[in-house]
């Protein structure tokens, strides 16, 4: 068994601290980045877990740390962060999707166009499969119970298998 | 490899032929039961012959039976997708339309119909406490619905539900608001969602539940009230969400039952029915089957190659048996970019399945077959070894299951001779 150091952010010490910053100059909205999520870098998990109105846990292992956010909606994200404090993987459960557009960042469209073109060959109600280069994403489930996980291969960190995040 | 293309070719003809002769067998056995009838309205006639030919069950009758049908669906290019029709009314009154192509799923709950399908009658909005328009964003695995809440007595076999809370689904009615789109892909016309609607007849007695009746941060965001000044969330009792309309028929309400028969290589059509109420009559008993309750969440676990997969799902609403990654499986993908599987030989499988709380255990047999193999079969719909790749959370127990088999959905905290629901039974 790995040791894992548990580090919990109440939502409340990410508002007081972005309050601070706005106090500082900045306003709330300019310390946060323009997009959160997968491919961004470690802070835009803040932003992620402001939108979310989320708590968050801290896993530490040797190759990354995954920083869970648990929104009072049911639905727990969990993202995925290198030590070179990237965002490579995110994955979701909950009884609704989270916003796909806020956890894929940049990536999102790719998964909306995907999603469309899916009708393609077939029309047809099925879990969503994207297996691209840059990008690899699996959702599935069904009302009231929706999973899946995303990830950009390129930012793996060495060693660690796609499998792990989920 | 072109031998083994041509012999692929010969073994598709013949099945195209089984196929016409199936859908032969199946008006046969119309024309046989109407024949019946005649012959036992004419005072009997010969019971006995030299041959005795098999035929199928006849299919099952009574005011709460409702064909359905796996066929290209109203988009002309569906692969297993079992439609049916629902007669939608304007409340209290007869001025009804008829709508078919209407996908039966046991993966969602409520009725949704396209604005673009339903011409004829003009439904009443359902309005929030101040007057605006209710209007809802269902999400689905990788996109959402949008349209307004609209009531209707909708009638399906004998069966009615007064004043039932329907999505419309329509694109422009109401200007989608971020956080819907922000979910995915639109599914809200014919060519999008390949179906005039959706009857969701599964386990759940509304779509959303206790999250969606007040505001505030346990809301997740799927109803909206829409002034012109803009959508916005708002809270939606449980009697005014989009509900499983069997809830709202005056018997036969506790459940569902899909039956289909038992296919062997693709066909063209394949014809069922959909049963309402569980042991409420002589043609919905249990019988045989046996009883798996699910979690809380609509689970339960199947297990494969020793590993229990607790987040797994029937629903006829999936096109094929979605199951596990070609990581975990190593069923290859198919090579055009799908998620379906392509094994170069058909993959014959099994799995165990158990509801919760250890409550019903039982085998199911299956088969995975190419996709590319199965598609090359250009009429054909229905592919009971259709199988493709799902997140790592378990199976997805769709159409393909329901061949052969009597499929049981109970809904929630409804009373039934196998226990109160939610549960499955086959």
């Amino acid at each position: 068994m790995k040791a894992f150091l548990w580090q919990t952010i109440p939502i409340s010490a990410l508002l007081r601290s972005a309050v601070c910053a706005s106090l500082l100059g900045g306003s709330l909205f300019l310390t946060l980045p323009a997009f959160a999520g997968l491919g961004e870098d470690a802070g835009s998990v803040d932003a992620d877990q402001a939108q979310m109105q989320g708590a968050r846990r801290v896993t530490q292992s040797a190759a990354y740390s995954v920083h869970e956010i648990k929104a009072p909606t049911g639905v727990t994200v969990r993202e995925y962060v290198s030590k070179s404090g990237q965002v490579f993987g995110v994955a979701w459960q909950g009884p609704w999707p989270p916003d796909m557009r806020q956890i894929l960042a940049n990536n999102f469209e790719t998964y909306r166009q995907a999603s469309e073109a899916q009708v393609n060959s077939h029309n047809g109600r099925r879990p969503l499969v994207i297996d691209q280069h840059e990008f690899v994403m699996h959702a599935g489930g069904h009302m009231r119970s929706f999973n899946g996980r995303a990830f950009i291969p390129a930012l793996l960190p060495n060693g660690v298998t796609p499998e792990s995040i989920r | 490899m072109m031998r083994f293309e041509r012999n692929n070719r010969k073994l598709v003809t013949s099945e195209i032929s089984m196929k016409k002769m199936s859908i032969l067998n199946f008006f046969g056995v119309h024309l046989g039961f109407a024949a019946l009838a005649f012959v036992v309205g004419c005072g009997g006639g010969h019971s006995s012959s030299a041959s005795t030919p098999i035929t199928p069950p006849p299919p099952p009758t009574g005011s709460n039976v409702q064909a359905i049908i796996v066929n290209a669906g109203p988009g002309g290019n569906y692969a297993n997708g079992v439609f049916t029709s629902v007669s939608v009314c304007m409340p209290a009154t007869t001025s009804c339309q008829t709508i078919d192509g209407i996908l039966v799923d046991t993966g969602s709950s409520g009725l949704r119909i396209l604005s673009s399908a339903l011409t004829s009658v003009t439904l009443p909005k359902q309005t929030a406490a101040d007057g605006n328009a209710v209007v809802e964003c269902l999400p689905f695995v990788s996109g959402y619905t949008w349209g307004p809440v609209e009531t209707a007595d909708v009638q399906i076999s004998g069966e009615t539900a007064k004043s039932l809370p329907i999505q419309i689904i329509s694109a422009t009615d109401f200007p989608v608001p971020t956080s819907c789109s922000n979910r995915g892909a639109a599914e809200n016309t014919l060519a999008q969602l390949g179906a005039n609607g959706i009857i969701g007849v599964g386990l759940n007695a509304q779509d959303c539940g206790d999250q969606c009746v007040a505001t505030g941060a346990q809301n997740p965001d799927l109803y909206f009230e829409c002034p012109t000044s803009g959508c916005v969330v708002t809270g939606e009792p449980l009697a005014k969400q989009v509900i499983n309309p069997v809830s709202l028929f005056t018997g036969d309400n506790n459940g569902v039952i899909i039956e289909l028969p038992a296919i062997t290589g693709p066909e063209a059509t394949v014809s069922g029915s959909l049963i309402f109420g569980i042991g409420t009559r002589s043609n919905n008993g249990l019988g045989p089957a046996t009883v798996y309750p699910t979690d809380n969440q609509f689970h339960f676990t199947t297990t494969y190659k020793n590993q229990a997969y607790p987040a797994s799902f029937i629903d006829s609403g999936s096109n094929g048996l979605f199951f596990l990654t070609t990581a975990i499986d190593g069923i290859p993908t198919c090579s055009n970019a799908s998620s379906f599987y392509c094994p170069t030989t058909t993959e014959n499988l099994s799995a165990t399945t158990q509801g919760a709380g250890g409550v019903g255990t039982g085998t199911v047999n299956f088969s995975v077959a190419n996709a590319d193999g199965l598609f090359a079969n250009a009429s054909a719909t229905a592919f009971s070894q259709l199988g493709g790749a799902n997140t790592l959370s378990g199976f997805d127990w769709g159409l393909p299951f329901f061949f052969g088999r009597n499929v049981y959905s109970a809904i929630e905290g409804q009373s039934t001779p196998g226990g109160v629901g939610p549960y499955w039974a086959y």
